[in-house]
């Protein structure tokens, strides 16, 4: 745990973007997150670490409702964002997901180009008056995304055609193109090599001048090197929420305890 | 360790060498040589039938692309066919087609007399039994068309019966003449004749490709252009009928549907659906089209509609498969930008799920093309002679026949012209059946190709 020192530094106090009280989520019969309490701040990156089935990918999930789509997935509880509830019936959730973006644990591009999968989103929200503005919106995500300089010569090759690391990163480009409050990341780094691994985490770090970023992940270095928040969940329960450099030198959990210095999970 | 150092063949090793495989690994080695051996077997089994099938196919079929023609110089005498010389139009039109036999008939005598042949056939009737009983409708026509030829003499080129056809073709032959009425071992003499003469002559008949049907009699005649017309008119009304149903009914129930009791019996009753015999959908359009709306009988638009039943099942099975097999990772992409569920499934979903859906759809058509009894309960099936129709309501609507229902009405037939034809026809609908299977590869490959 060398990376230990990275994360020791003051956090400022900032305002909360989202806000669970009392989550609740079902599959069916099967009870995955039972009562968390998380405060997701702004300009912050949090860390979701735990065991695998500890529930905390389906968490992540329930911040932009992408659990919508399964049918017998039930959540109940308030989860604020901006002290509204996204689970009000009158919330659309394609709204709530151009604001709460979203990059998965597998890369996947559009089978479109590059360009494309970058204009996508401003274009279905309509963020783009003309081409020249659309260019420019792609540029400046591309940029964000840390990809433009390998990519800004063939815009209009096929984005499934780049390497994993790359595709990664064009993902991150293309949800953040649509000016996201919050970027949802369900373990980016599982599927990419540790070089593409610590450009995105590089990536990570730069966005959060900009984003408040929630990231679930199975390693707890990872989780270390990039997060100034961590929370660590087992068996569907947050077992521990608190400053990273704090659950990682000093957990207050047994529980926590034990993970992080690997006799569980 | 020890036994590396062993000399070969030594004392038994209490290893077992990797280059002597043991019993068990020599079962399996055996288990796997014999299934491929299967499998050899039953795909040259395949292949076999195949070619044996092909091959009867085309050897039984390919002579009813080639008919017997009689080519000679007809004289339209004034005195048989204008009477009273005002070349009236009326008045022509009068003459039957009885008044031009006798005509045709002489014609042919001049050129088997010119050829010297020797015979005892001196009279023109005589010369009826070689002659299509079409040859007299084709001269009227061309003379009503044109009554200046009156007078005249003009080279024509007619259909021979089709016993002079299937002697050119080894069909009829001599030592069975003592049992056919229609034709004498004389008039296969004159015949022989006339071939060497140039009078007869064996060539290509695009009239069996472009033609209509013809009488029982007349087996030289049929052809199945008309029945071609109306397999594509129900393939019009299938294609604008079944794709945008089919496709819109697997993207609502892949996509948008929730899973119930509701919808799984709908699933399940899409599948029963495709294993219902056609003859079913043929009765069931029967009682609604056509005794309950009051259609119009044996139309290619009723037909297309009893096919489109038939073919919605195999669409919306395999539009939904196609569906299916679009990874959820892109949904997830698409709705993870803030797509709106339709936005995912039509711009990213369905592009990738078209070449599928191509697919899926070219090969339905090609099974309703090829489809005959539920044509047979709507009287699809019949003798249209009738010419190509003027439009399309006319095509959708006048009574047609259809490609497989025609040939299988001139199998029923008595005449062995007909057995041949049929043969035929099967041809031509293979050729269509395997274009269309082709262009559905071709389809598939160039959208796949496009990343």
């Amino acid at each position: 745990m060398n990376d230990m020192s990275r994360v020791e530094r003051a956090v400022d106090s900032k305002e909360t973007k989202i806000a669970a009280r009392k989550v609740q989520v079902y599959y069916g019969d099967n009870h995955a997150i039972k009562d968390v309490d998380v405060e997701i701040e702004d300009k912050t990156v949090t860390a979701f670490i735990g065991p695998s089935g500890c529930g905390k990918s389906t968490f992540l999930r329930c911040l932009n409702r992408m659990n919508d789509t399964i049918d017998i997935c039930r959540v109940e509880g308030d989860i604020l964002l901006d002290g509204e509830d996204i689970y009000d019936k009158r919330v659309d959730p394609v709204q709530l997901r151009a604001k709460v973006g979203m990059v998965f644990q597998k890369p996947n591009p559009f089978p479109k180009s590059i360009y494309d999968n970058v204009a996508y989103g401003p274009r279905i929200h309509g963020l783009a008056r003309n081409k020249a503005e659309l260019d420019e919106i792609v540029e400046k995500s591309l940029r964000r995304g840390a990809i433009w300089d390998e990519v800004k010569d063939r815009l209009d090759a096929p984005g499934t055609g780049l390497s994993g690391g790359q595709q990664q990163r064009l993902c991150i480009a293309r949800a953040v193109a649509t000016e996201p409050e919050v970027l949802l990341m369900d373990e980016p780094c599982s599927a990419l090599d540790p070089i593409a691994t610590a450009q995105v985490e590089e990536l990570i770090d730069d966005l959060r001048q900009r984003y408040s970023v929630v990231i679930v992940t199975h390693s707890m270095q990872q989780a270390a090197r990039v997060s100034q928040k961590t929370a660590f969940f087992h068996l569907g329960n947050l077992v521990e929420f608190g400053e990273t450099g704090q659950i990682f030198t000093n957990p207050e959990d047994p529980r926590t305890e034990s993970y992080i210095t690997g006799r569980i999970g | 360790m020890t036994d590396a150092s062993l000399p070969k063949g030594g004392a038994k090793p209490h290893l077992s060498s990797l280059t002597e495989p043991d019993a068990r690994t020599k079962s399996r080695n055996a288990a796997e040589k014999r299934f491929r051996a299967y499998g050899v077997i039953a795909i040259g089994t395949g292949i076999l039938c195949l070619l044996v099938l092909l091959f009867a196919i085309i050897s039984n079929g390919i002579g009813a692309f080639q008919q017997t023609f009689i080519e000679v110089p007809v004289y339209l005498d004034p005195a048989k066919l204008d009477k009273k010389g005002e070349r009236n139009i009326e008045d022509i039109k009068k003459v039957s087609t009885f008044g031009y036999n006798p005509l045709i008939q002489k014609a042919v005598l001049e050129q088997v007399e010119k050829a010297g042949i020797d015979t005892p056939l001196t009279k023109p009737k005589d010369m009826k039994a070689m002659i299509s009983a079409s040859a007299a409708g084709q001269i009227r026509s061309m003379v009503i068309e044109n009554p200046d030829l009156i007078g005249e003499t003009v080279d024509v080129r007619f259909l021979a019966s089709s016993r002079v056809d299937g002697y050119l073709k080894d069909r009829v032959k001599r030592e069975h003449l003592a049992r056919d009425k229609n034709i004498d071992a004389e008039h296969l003499d004159v015949v022989d004749g006339l071939l060497e003469a140039g009078v007869v002559k064996k060539t290509f008949n695009p009239a069996f490709i472009f033609g209509a049907d013809a009488s029982e009699s007349r087996a030289e005649q049929a052809g199945l252009g008309v029945s071609m017309i109306g397999s594509f008119f129900m393939m019009l009304v299938v294609l604008f009928l079944a794709l945008p149903i089919g496709v819109a009914a697997s993207i609502y129930l892949e996509e948008f549907a929730p899973k119930n009791r509701f919808t799984d019996l709908i699933e399940v009753n899409i599948s029963n659906l495709a294993a219902v015999p056609s003859i079913v959908f043929g009765i069931l359009g029967l009682a609604v089209f056509i005794q309950f709306i009051h259609l119009p009988q044996s139309a290619p638009l009723v037909g297309g509609l009893v096919l489109t039943l038939m073919t919605l099942p195999t669409i919306i099975i395999s539009t939904r498969a196609s569906l299916k097999s679009v990874p959820p990772s892109i949904r997830d992409a698409a709705l993870g930008v803030g797509a709106s569920k339709m936005q995912s499934v039509f711009h990213h979903v369905l592009p990738l799920a078209a070449p599928g859906i191509l697919t899926g759809t070219i090969i339905g058509l090609a099974q309703a093309l090829g489809e005959t009894a539920p044509l047979l309960l709507i009287g699809m099936v019949g003798y249209i002679a009738s010419n190509a129709p003027d439009g399309i309501a006319s095509g959708l609507l006048d009574p047609n026949s259809a490609m497989p229902a025609q040939i299988y009405e001139w199998a029923k037939r008595a005449d062995p012209a007909y057995y041949e034809r049929a043969w035929g026809g099967i041809i031509i609908l293979l050729v269509f059946l395997v274009t269309m299977n082709t262009v559905a590869v071709i389809l598939r490959r160039r959208f796949e190709r496009r990343w």
